[in-house]
């Protein structure tokens, strides 16, 4: 990256507007066109969103602690989970990284003033308020208890009013996520500076676009299905519901065509915050960008031929499941290549542990386990046994949570300073960091176990019924497990409340934030902090995002600065030199 | 087949740490297989694991930033290492692939000779149908016998899991389902429904019971085909074992979710949801038994009982069923107890005159104990106390 001297000049001025006080009152919020204030619009709603899932899970867990169910009766528990899960899924993980950062910060990394629809973008976020509205007020009032899932004829039987409602909710929020989709391929295909070729993208951009093709292709499909369902609960035409004549399976393969899919639309952010922050802390250009960018492209069309793994013993034929397990493995492949271009990455840098770093470090163990324990789970002899276990909770959670949410943690630390002007205090951040990392660990590395013992899913006590006591050792462990995972499941709520904290904290009492406290390569350190309405006064000058002497460390900003442009060599042809 | 022999003969893996800490029994050659591709798996991820998270933890010790230190040149990318860390990873997948295949063809492939029992799941609860007619909310099963479950589903999907035999498989309403083992340690082993189905999805459990050799199973078979002899007791233990019990109290409580007590419910004037009055008798009971939602008592509109057809309830069950009921509400008159196991002991007297005692007796011909008359008839009838206490 080669900053033209009016950028340097730039970096001295801290007085200019920036996009949080350029205008002020509620209209400018509410109807503004700014990608960067409907990125902070989305990050409240998800940040709100991830604290109700996240107390649910608490008092999940807490339930838990006692084999008969210790808070509340089965029906009450069943709609807990059944919120937690949904939540989870539907408002937090999938728009977490693209609709909060992706929107901030895709047109910023392109060189772009804004995406290529803003006013679609803005509709994206009403609709994701309307539907979440929708969605959880269905759940609340209605007491839902169908897990996020809505299996079939079990959702259709049972509740149909509030079926219907949740999945309206459902169907609006897949709207919005599509909007997102393809205003972020749009944008990409279309508003790239010139000199921003494809391959001097950064790679947050690639796994962007890459969700954004998932969400084009796959949302559609959730739309028609969960229409499918509500047209089969208020008109008894026969589709799902075998008392209709309907096929109860051909729902699982409606649901995961969209929702297996919709897991690398949760992955694969995560994974380009990874593929960025881990150059910028180490100091090394990333190793592997064209397998890394490519990778991504791969995951994103490869996941959507997987989709029977979630079925093995769902009824589908041994063929169709013998087909979908090969298929399953090869999803393998493109994962690990990142993790080992990560690794090699770290090899010979100059590794710089903030709280970003902390957070990517956590989740390249996580995600280790997660995607290791996917073996287990695609291999078919094996999952017979572990499907609907606590194994298959254990390894979503570290691929989920260990991946998805633990990136986007990493992410909001590091891109923090830029997005409000101002430092967190690093102690604490760092202690978030260890605390999450332990009790993430200590909540679901037993449930590996509790699963491989055979202790079923979604199970609201664990005793068994009168007359039909669980075996006494089978209880001992299940007690114990469950007893340690509820315990770590404190240690990650205090360690994710302080990371909340700590964040929350530097708005108020954190110093200026200079341009770039990092030393990050790519446009978005090039902008003022926060950064103007259009982002850049000028077209910015493209050159390597990973490339990062030509960057120096300024005592007085406390934070790096490009070195003077008297240093020569064209940017895109330089190797990476100490 | 060929997976497990190349592994078991000629590979000797060492067993996985802490190998008790992952399992519990194994009661099958399935579930040994299981186990032992479950080994191999976790080996590989244990070495990936080391490997990443190893050089993970010497790159963070050996390059973090300190005074003094700084980055070293080194190339960022190397198409050698790229193929490397493809291709090895594409053979271990592969190796993983073919085992599970092999063990998954394996559970998906009962033996010509398989002993077929009848699983009928529903909310909540396994019924399970043996060839003579006998029912049992136990899987009984013989030793050492290839064992195939036949599953349907009355209602929504349940799935049956017997974690020491590491098999499970979706029962599906409107479809047959098929799992089969073959059990080669007697005991008893947990069995759980595995797919959420509603309310008491946790309370959807049961075990398998191994008998000790195959007479043994049996003597089993033989006496489940016997329900108590006496028309109350026996609707007891419909009332427990057909899943009754987790909606309908019999003793005046309200169950969360469910339906009415069972508690003086007969002849009692019910308020349906729309405004109508009926009398609890004979019909409405075999009514609410074959088609629930027909009539529904006011306040439990929400509720959705599943239909239980003659296959899951016989004639002579709602019979016993009624006869509970009805002394539940202090208005049974049939026969008393010992009214009712006399007349059984007669029976069985006269029938061991007339015939050894095939045990082909179907329950459907079997009659309630409160038609004593009948009872007399019957030639297969054997005596009985009531069994209620059995399957605990």
């Amino acid at each position: 990256m080669i900053a033209t001297p009016a950028q340097i000049e730039q970096g001295t001025s801290h007085d200019e507007k920036n996009y949080l006080n350029v205008s002020s009152g509620f209209a400018s919020w509410a109807f503004t066109l700014d990608h960067k204030r409907i990125g902070i619009m989305y990050l409240v709603g998800i940040a709100v969103s991830l604290l109700l899932g996240g107390i649910f899970a608490l008092l999940v867990r807490l339930h838990l602690w006692y084999p008969a169910g210790g808070m509340f009766d089965a029906k009450t528990y069943n709609e807990i989970f059944t919120l937690h899960g949904a939540i989870m899924v539907f408002l937090f993980i999938i728009p977490s990284v693209p609709a909060s950062l992706g929107n901030f910060f895709l047109p910023i990394m392109l060189g772009a003033k804004d995406v290529a629809f803003p006013r679609m973008n803005l509709a994206s976020f009403y609709l994701w308020v309307i539907g979440a509205i929708f969605f959880v007020s269905a759940m609340l009032i209605s007491g839902l208890d169908t897990g996020w899932t809505f299996y079939t004829p079990y959702s259709v039987e049972t509740s149909t009013a509030p079926v219907v409602c949740a999945t309206m909710g459902v169907f609006i929020l897949g709207f919005s996520s599509i909007f997102t989709g393809l205003n972020f391929v749009v944008t990409v295909n279309t508003m790239r500076p010139p000199g921003m070729t494809w391959f001097r993208m950064p790679l947050f951009l690639w796994s962007l676009y890459a969700t954004g093709i998932i969400q084009l292709l796959a949302t559609p499909v959730l739309g028609i299905t969960v229409l499918l369902l509500g047209l089969e609960a208020t008109l008894h035409i026969g589709i799902f519901d075998p008392k209709y004549n309907g096929d109860p399976v051909l729902f699982q393969h409606f649901f995961w065509f969209y929702s297996h899919p919709a897991v690398y639309i949760m992955i694969l952010p995560a994974m380009g915050v990874v593929s960025e922050l881990l150059p910028v802390y180490c100091r090394k250009h990333i190793f592997g960008y064209k397998f890394i960018a490519l990778s991504s492209v791969a995951i994103a069309l490869l996941g959507f031929l997987v989709w029977g793994h979630h079925m093995f013993v769902s009824s589908q034929s041994a063929l169709t499941a013998v087909i979908f397990s090969g298929l399953t493995f090869s999803v393998a492949i493109p994962s690990g290549i990142k993790v080992f271009n990560w690794l090699a990455t770290m090899y010979k840098g100059n590794l710089y542990l903030t709280t970003g770093m902390c957070y990517v470090l956590s989740f390249l163990f996580l995600f280790t386990i997660g995607g290791l324990t996917g073996l287990h789970l695609g291999s078919l002899a094996t999952d017979v046994a572990l499907h609907d276990t606590y194994f298959v909770v254990a390894h979503f959670h570290y691929v989920m949570m260990g991946g998805s949410l633990i990136a986007f943690i990493a992410a909001l630390f590091h891109w923090w300073p830029k997005m409000f002007g101002k430092m967190y205090n690093e102690t604490w951040g760092r202690i978030s960091a260890l605390l999450v990392f332990v009790g993430f660990n200590l909540t679901f590395f037993p449930q590996f176990l509790l699963g491989s013992l055979g202790m079923p899913r979604r199970y609201a006590s664990y005793e068994g019924r009168e007359g039909f006591p669980v075996s006494e050792t089978m209880l001992q462990q299940f007690t114990a497990l469950h007893r340690v995972s509820t315990t770590g499941a404190m240690i990650l709520g205090v360690g994710l409340f302080i990371a909340a904290g700590t964040l929350i904290a530097a708005l108020y009492y954190g110093r200026r934030a200079p341009r770039n406290p990092w030393g990050g390569a790519t446009l978005e350190w090039t902008c003022q902090s926060p950064p103007i309405h259009h982002n850049f006064h000028e077209t910015p000058t493209v050159g390597d995002p990973y490339i990062y002497a030509n960057l120096e460390w300024d005592p007085d900003l406390e934070g790096y600065k490009p070195l003077p442009p008297a240093s020569p060599t064209p940017a895109h042809e330089q190797e990476p030199v100490g | 087949m060929i997976g497990s022999q190349l592994f078991s003969d000629s590979m000797h893996l060492p067993t996985l740490p802490l190998a008790g800490f992952w399992f519990g029994d194994s009661a099958t050659a399935t579930a040994e297989n299981v186990d032992k591709v479950f080994g191999i798996i976790t080996w590989i991820c244990i070495a990936f694991f080391v490997l990443v998270v190893g050089m993970m933890i010497v790159f963070i010790v050996k390059y973090r930033a300190r005074p003094g230190h700084v980055e070293q040149p080194s190339p960022s990318h190397n198409n050698a290492l790229e193929i490397i860390w493809s291709v090895i990873p594409i053979l271990l997948v592969a190796l993983i692939f073919f085992l599970g295949f092999n063990g998954f063809m394996d559970m998906r492939t009962p033996p010509a000779d398989s002993y077929d029992i009848q699983v009928i799941a529903s909310k909540w609860n396994f019924t399970f149908q043996y060839p003579n007619g006998a029912s049992s909310p136990v899987l009984h099963v013989p030793p050492d016998r290839p064992v195939r479950l036949v599953q349907q589903s009355a209602d929504v999907i349940h799935s049956l899991f017997i974690p020491a035999f590491r098999i499970k498989q979706d029962c599906v309403p409107g479809r047959y389902t098929y799992q089969w083992f073959t059990a080669h340690t007697p005991g008893e082993y947990d069995l759980f429904c595995a797919e959420y189905c509603g309310l008491d999805h946790s309370n959807m459990n049961s075990y398998v019971k191994v008998h000790e050799s195959e007479a043994a199973f049996q003597e089993a078979l033989a006496e489940l085909s016997k329900p108590p002899v006496w028309g109350p007791d026996w609707g007891e233990k419909l009332w427990r074992e057909k899943g009754c019990k987790t909606c309908h109290s019999n003793d005046g409580s309200a169950i969360v979710g469910g339906g009415p007590t069972w508690k003086d419910l007969w002849d009692k004037e019910e308020t349906m949801a729309d405004g109508s009055k009926v009398t609890v008798d004979h019909d409405y009971i075999l009514e609410s038994i074959r088609k629930p939602q027909a009539k529904i008592v006011g306040g439990y509109q929400g509720v959705n009982m599943t239909a239980y057809p003659e296959s899951l309830v016989k004639p002579a069950e709602v019979d016993a069923i009624i006869a509970y009921i009805q002394y539940l509400s202090d208005a049974y008159d049939g026969p008393t107890k010992e009214e009712a196991e006399a007349a059984a002991a007669a029976a069985e007297e006269g029938g061991e005159a007339t015939d050894g005692g095939g045990s082909e007796a179907a329950a459907d011909d079997q009659p309630a104990a409160d038609e004593a008359s009948e009872s007399s008839e019957s030639t297969d009838e054997e005596p009985a106390a009531p069994e209620a206490g059995e399957e605990e």
